[in-house]
């Protein structure tokens, strides 16, 4: 076999982006197809069900759950006020009533005389999804949601914290080895997505909440630091929800790593646009990564360059992923048919390489490398 | 079918990243293993088709074997096999693709039906997301919120014995209810819930969910304390996992047309040869599958079949979670040379977000390792915790138990009665060296006593299991013949003395009439060469101090079998402790791992 499939991540300078924007359950949409949207525009909305309270009457008013009934004030399907009364004991000649009062606002949704408990109902909770990226509705699905669509430059991240995040990007760092630190985050830096090298520190993103920038894009990130970041052991890679007041996407690794210079050079170009970003990452069957969108004026279907790299090659460019050399960018030599042991001792199949920056050729697994997907 | 006829069978497991196909045919009067292949599962898109996934992995074995299996459109397997010697006699699946069947249970009493609950959707092959129960200390919104927030593939509602009261397990109705829990697949499909409680409460737990949930029925799982009625439960979830979960995901409906029996999630199958096995063989069984997301331990003993899902212990996407679980020292005291902690996160980290890496330099391979040893280890300890005796029944006590006022609940797993442990997945199954699969489960186990150790060659105990099903002559004659690979004997006696000691006197009367004899001492490790196939009659004798499960001090006699590794003399003594001096202690490691000729000597 003289090629192999090695999905990599997108590091794209024009292409087409398209996301959907679903709700968790159904809604309404407000815009329709070909519509031209905004990343802050509402696409569409709905009302999940209020948080409910169970109360168990019979046990506040010392009765059996089946005599509850007797003494229920509201009955199933009213609306109560928080404080209200909702069942009362007759007391003795008017007098010595027990009272049960709703512990909220809402609805009285059922009335349970096997256990003796009622369950209130909050109001319904009202829900947004946001256009995300300035683009065109590419499809509607009804009552759900919607497919938006933009073209520009879109770059998939390896790890990220936090959420969506709209704001026009800075470059902080000169060159893509140039570490992140405190130093480097200016007041001017406030309500932008800035752009670091091969590392943020500890220190660099603490000041850069402090100072309020929206989002941290860089090439490694150690993991002694997010842990006493987030406060805890990242146990499975699953974020997104976060809520640390900014979003980091990290595009090579945990350590100090450049950041591929393409990724560099296209954010560079882009310097000042606004852009969308996304920390959520999952690693699992359905993975996520996290990802950089900048959507360009004017960029067409025709102005796409390249397509889905499916296959490694003889001079395909790829970037290696695991120790030794990780991190480094390097072009296939050549794609030996049969496994070969490796220093481990383990049989595997291999991939010869050629160190794009000395010229160094070496022999590492092919799960070792992925292709930069132009 | 007519079984007799079978000759040429194809099985396959859609496991969540990979599809693999096995192809068994009889030859020579006996069922084979002939060739395997595999190819990415295809749930998610661009190919939203479990069946492109198992056609591509079929395809592999058709070029492989040599010989037609897929019709000329490559769309569809060609059953029963033709005249000119066209496709399969029988073909048979399992699957956990798309993160397996994910179940919430439900009990009155945590310790009691709630436990009972998740035994029994632990054996139907489910990963238990949460045990609910009345007594379980969150309040009820939480309870619901948490509902709401885990969106389970399935709920199994239990708690009361029959002709208990009603009240509680009514009221968990209620909270379910009131959570009205969505499905993880599809918008607009109702979630079964799957009620076996107090049969006397089934109308009031209609009335409660009939219509907001696709509610279903059997029989009391727990119908009184001093009985687990599990099976009727367990079959329950199996019928609703192919009738609701796997008809709405990705092609399985086609999938299920293809196969000639029902589809079973992949640990279920591998529980049920498992039981096979023990049941044949007459043994205690520890089986362990080490996954790259979870960790699934199965255990037969005292004929009851237990088994857990550690669904965040794995090596590749849950590696990290073994770090934090384990902790820096625990993963650290296997490493077997000096590494910065901040080095070891980011490595750990790195495998974390890219899982599909393999360790290329010795050292990763070491570190590697060392988060397998802590991810068995913490499974088997939840195994250990799950796998236990029914709790709160009235025993039976006489004046001779005076002094040994053992609980209920007491784990079923005794190591000193373990006959074999079997290990599975990547990290044992293609360890560069066999040693390094004795040792690492030797390490994460701590067998005591005289245990058989052996490692799944290439993890087909899935596809042997559903085979099972229909065909158990060839279900075991390929579980003996091509899946299982004999390590050898690990003998280990129990206790602590002090380094150096002599722990053991062991006499080995060889296959060929000679005699070994063997002084072991204490904090060393010891292989005697035999091979697979060989038994070999022993004597050991213990010291004082030191225990081979009839007492300490007294000698044990029993047959020992060989394997590729041998008989491995493990007198490091249990608990195991290692020096805390790192000098020491990567001393230690390193004159073990030479004993074992565990790694490369460069």
């Amino acid at each position: 076999m003289a090629s192999a499939y090695t999905p990599g991540l997108k590091i794209v300078g024009k292409t087409r982006f398209e996301k959907d924007r679903k709700l968790p359950m159904k809604g309404t949409v407000h815009v329709k197809k070909g519509d031209r949207i905004t990343a802050e525009m509402v696409v569409a909305s709905t009302h999940l069900p209020g948080n409910v309270t169970p109360m168990n009457i019979a046990n506040i008013l010392g009765c059996e759950p089946k005599e509850i009934m007797d003494f229920m004030v509201k009955k199933q399907g009213d609306q109560v006020q928080k404080g209200e009364v909702i069942a009362e004991t007759p007391g003795l000649w008017g007098f010595f009533k027990t009272q049960v009062q709703a512990t909220i606002t809402g609805t009285l949704e059922n009335v349970s005389t096997v256990t003796g408990q009622v369950i209130l109902r909050e109001p319904p909770i009202p829900v947004e999804v946001h256009g995300y990226v300035d683009g065109e509705v590419a499809e509607v699905y009804p009552d759900e949601g919607i497919r938006v669509a933009t073209y520009g430059t879109f770059i998939q991240g390896i790890f990220g914290i936090g959420g969506e995040v709209v704001a026009p990007l800075k470059m902080v760092a000169r060159s893509p080895s140039d570490v992140l630190d405190a130093g480097n985050i200016l007041p001017e830096h406030k309500g932008k997505i800035i752009v670091g090298g091969s590392l943020v520190t500890a220190a660099a993103l603490t000041k850069a909440i402090q100072v309020g920038v929206k989002g941290v894009i860089v090439g490694g990130y150690d993991a002694f630091d997010l842990k006493e970041f987030l406060g805890y052991d990242l146990g499975v890679a699953i974020t997104g929800t976060e809520d640390k007041g900014i979003t980091l996407v990290v595009t090579e690794g945990f350590g100090k790593i450049n950041m591929a210079k393409k990724t560099f050079d296209l954010l560079a170009s882009h310097e000042g646009k606004k852009t969308s970003i996304n920390g959520a990452t999952q690693i699992r069957a359905g993975v996520i990564r996290p990802e950089v969108v900048i959507p360009l004026e004017g960029v067409k279907e025709t102005d796409v360059v390249g397509g889905v790299n499916m296959g490694m090659n003889p001079g395909t460019l790829v970037r290696i992923i695991r120790q030794p050399r990780f991190g480094a960018v390097a072009k296939v030599a050549s794609l030996p048919e049969k496994p070969a042991h490796i220093a481990t001792e383990a049989k595997v199949r291999i991939v010869e390489i050629e160190l794009l920056e000395t010229g160094e050729r070496m022999i590492l697994p092919r799960a070792n490398v992925e292709i930069i997907e132009e | 079918m007519d079984i007799d006829k079978i000759e040429s069978i194809l099985a396959t497991d859609c496991g969540s990243t990979t599809t693999k196909a096995i192809l068994i045919e009889k030859r020579d009067g006996e069922f084979r293993l002939i060739v395997r292949g595999e190819a990415p599962t295809t749930v998610e898109a661009p190919v939203e088709d479990v069946t492109k996934g198992v056609l591509n992995a079929v395809a592999e074995v058709q070029e492989l074997a040599g010989r037609q299996i897929l019709n000329d459109a490559q769309t569809d397997i060609i059953k029963p096999r033709d005249k000119a010697g066209r496709g399969v006699d029988l073909y048979v699946s399992t699957s956990s693709a798309g993160g397996g069947l994910q179940m919430m249970v439900t009990g009155v009493v945590k310790t009691m039906s709630g436990e009972s609950a998740a035994r029994a959707a632990l054996g139907a092959g489910a990963i238990v997301m949460d045990v609910m129960a009345t007594n379980d200390g969150r309040l009820p919104h939480q309870k619901i919120q948490r509902i709401r927030h885990l969106r389970p593939d399935m709920i199994l509602l239990s708690g009361g014995v029959d002709g208990g009261t009603t009240s509680h397990v009514t009221e968990l109705a209620e909270i379910i209810a009131a959570a009205s829990p969505k499905a993880r697949l599809g918008i607009g499909y109702e979630l079964p819930v799957l009620y076996a409680g107090n049969k006397d409460a089934a109308p009031l737990i209609k009335e409660r969910l009939a219509g907001k949930v696709a509610l279903d029925f059997t029989e009391n799982l727990r119908p009184t304390l001093e009985k687990e009625n599990l099976m009727p439960a367990r079959h329950k979830i199996q019928q609703l996992f192919l009738e609701h979960v796997m008809s709405h995901a990705p092609g399985y409906p086609n999938l299920m047309k293809m196969t000639d029996v029902d589809i079973m999630p992949t640990p279920g199958a591998v529980g049920d040869i498992m039981q096979l096995i023990s049941r044949r063989k007459g043994l205690t069984v520890v089986g362990v599958d080490i996954g790259g997301a979870t960790t699934d331990v199965f255990s037969v003993f005292q004929g009851i079949y237990n088994k857990s899902v550690s669904a965040n212990y794995g090596m590749s996407y849950s590696i990290s979670n073994v770090f934090a679980e384990a902790g820096l020292e625990n993963i650290m005291r296997w490493v077997p040379f000096a590494m910065d902690e901040r080095d070891l996160r980011n490595r750990v980290k790195n495998k974390m977000i890219r899982p599909t890496t393999i360790p290329s330099l010795l050292e990763e391979l070491m570190v590697e390792q060392a988060c397998a040893r802590e991810a068995l280890r913490l499974s088997f300890e939840q195994h250990r915790a799950l796998a236990v005796g029914l709790k709160g029944i009235q025993q039976e006590r006489t004046i001779g138990d005076v002094f040994d006022q053992t609980m209920t609940g007491q784990t079923l797993v005794n190591l000193k009665d373990l006959n074999m442990l079997i290990g599975s997945g990547g990290v044992l199954s293609h360890a560069p060296r066999r040693q390094q699969s004795a040792m690492m489960m030797i390490d994460a186990f701590l067998p005591e006593g005289i245990t058989q150790l052996t490692v799944d060659s290439i993890f087909m105990m899935p596809q042997l299991g559903v085979l099972a099903k229909v065909h158990e002559q060839a279900a075991l004659s390929v579980f003996d013949k091509d899946c299982l690979i004999y390590l050898g004997t690990c003998i280990s006696p129990t206790g602590v003395l002090k380094d150096g000691a002599v722990a053991l006197e062991a006499t080995i009367t060889m296959p060929d009439g000679s005699t070994i004899k063997k002084v072991c001492k204490f904090g060393d490790l010891e292989v005697v060469p035999l091979p697979v196939g060989q038994t070999a009659r022993a004597r050991l004798k213990p010291t004082y101090g030191m225990d081979m499960g009839e007492g300490d001090g007294v000698a044990v006699e029993a047959e020992v079998h060989g394997g590729v590794v041998g008989l491995i003399f493990d007198t490091r003594g249990r608990p195991l402790n290692l020096p805390a001096d790192d000098g020491e202690r990567i001393k230690k490691l390193q004159s073990w791992n030479a004993a074992l000729n565990l790694y490369p000597k460069n």
